[in-house]
């Protein structure tokens, strides 16, 4: 293991000597695909608690398929099967879009958890307490100003612990992006395990990696709890 | 011809898929019943071990653990057979899949089966006691009824990530529906064609399972009273 780390602790951590790899790869995918995630949710998951079935359904079939397939299908879909369609290769910047591991995987990635998120959200604002609503509009807000001032910052409060486990397991999702090329952690892990055939270790490693990172995001999500959600611990006696 | 004549190669893989994640559920859900009872135990040495499980393979990516312990389990077991000086007995990919992946969920399992066991009541525990039923009487009549139905929302929610995890053995080598699907997809020249037919019989599993986990919660909830809202 001593051996391992000597040799490959730069292409772990941020480079292999010509571009980025590793952890620096992983973050870039997860804090990438998260942003993504978390503002294209928010307009959906609004449009998912619509009452206007034109609105709430075309969101519910979106997040009902992202959630059906696995994440590995929607990368392959997007990595090889779109660009392997005439239509795509024959239009320039489709063309130029798709060629690149990268941008198909932050594309996935960033459509899956916007799936999840909006389920999320949509759940934390049927949850409003409808006495906030109603309060709202007895002191006359239209409908953005309700949103904007009470539905939305009391349901993303409510939803941040589910929101912390589906951060968590994005980080977990994000090994899938050594199938598109795309150098992040794992894929260190297995150029390191095709040289040096030791596996428990190469793939340990990489294991050892992702376990600072979840809990390190876990304390994080925690200290955003105890801040955002105090109003909602037991009073002190 | 049924999809190009790939239908049956992509039916086995699929009938593949199902028996790995239906393998591997079983497998899970019998380390989950025993991790549970780890964890709750007076023990401290299987308390910390349990504890340990649990933390460490929930914290770790499934297809990474799926990767270590694919491949450190045929190279372990090719160290024992070497020292007892007997041949090499090449592991079946499918059972140490199922394996693996009953590994990793078992301990999200552990995690379900033990707040479903705290959420027995004492009383009717120590009531059955009292009644005179042994250690095994008072579990198997009166806790595990109830620990279904207070874990089956969650057994649901880890059964579909289950089901969806199974897509990843392909790139540990298993021939399953992604892998036949692939396969499809390169000799036909169709890749996006059957990419999409493989999501599609995701969907499909997805679906029928989600009606399954919920005619099944309507009955094991039987008798409960919930207030309308």
């Amino acid at each position: 293991m001593i051996d391992i780390i000597q040799q490959y602790w730069k292409a772990f951590l941020w480079t292999d000597g010509y571009h980025l790899s590793g952890l620096a790869v992983t973050m870039w995918l997860l804090v990438v695909s998260i942003a993504f995630g978390f503002c294209a949710s928010i307009p959906l998951a609004i449009a998912r608690v619509s009452k206007s079935k034109w609105l709430s359904r075309p969101v519910w079939l979106f997040s009902y398929v992202f959630r059906g397939t696995p994440l590995y299908i929607q990368l392959l879909f997007f990595y090889t099967g779109m660009y392997s369609l005439d239509m795509v290769r024959d239009v320039d910047i489709l063309n130029h879009f798709f060629r690149e591991g990268y941008n198909c995987t932050i594309l996935a990635f960033g459509l899956n958890t916007c799936a999840y998120t909006t389920e999320i959200f949509a759940g934390a604002i049927k949850a409003t307490p409808y006495g906030e609503i109603e309060a709202g509009r007895a002191y006359g807000m239209n409908k953005f100003t309700l949103y904007r001032r009470v539905i939305i910052p009391s349901a993303l409060r409510r939803a941040l612990p589910a929101y912390s486990n589906e951060v968590i397991l994005m980080l977990h999702a994000t090994t899938v992006a050594f199938t598109a090329t795309v150098p992040d952690i794992l894929k260190v892990a297995r150029d390191v395990n095709a040289a040096t055939y030791d596996s428990f270790n190469a793939f340990g490693l990489a294991a050892l990696i992702y376990l600072c990172i979840t809990f390190i995001l876990v304390a994080l999500f925690r200290k955003a709890e105890s801040k955002w959600l105090a109003h909602l611990r037991p009073m002190k006696a | 011809m049924f999809l190009d004549g790939f239908g049956p190669i992509i039916l086995d893989g699929a009938w593949v898929t199902l028996e790995l994640a239906v393998m591997s559920l079983l497998v899970s859900f019998v380390i989950g019943l025993g991790g549970a009872g780890a964890k709750l135990s007076s023990n401290p040495l299987l308390k910390g071990i349990a504890t340990l499980y649990t933390t460490l393979i929930r914290g770790v990516p499934d297809l990474v653990l799926m990767l270590l312990i694919f491949y450190s389990l045929q190279i372990g077991m090719n160290h024992l057979t070497e020292w007892q000086g007997m041949e090499q007995i090449n592991l079946n990919p499918f059972v140490s899949g199922v394996f693996t992946l009953g590994f990793i969920y078992g301990a999200y399992f552990t995690e379900t089966f033990r707040g479903a066991f705290l959420s027995v009541p004492k009383g009717q525990i120590e009531a059955g006691i009292a009644y005179g039923m042994s250690g095994w009487q008072t579990f198997s009549r009166i806790q595990f009824p109830q620990v279904m139905r207070f874990a089956l929302p969650g057994i649901s929610n880890n059964w579909q990530v289950m089901l969806k995890a199974t897509a990843l053995v392909s790139i540990i080598g298993l021939s399953d529906v992604v892998k036949a699907s692939i396969d499809a997809g390169k000799s036909s020249y169709k890749v996006f064609f059957f990419t999409v037919v493989a999501g599609a019989i995701y969907l499909i599993l997805t679906s029928v399972s989600s009606l399954v986990l919920m005619w099944l919660e309507r009955r094991y909830s039987t008798g409960v009273r919930e207030a309308e809202l």
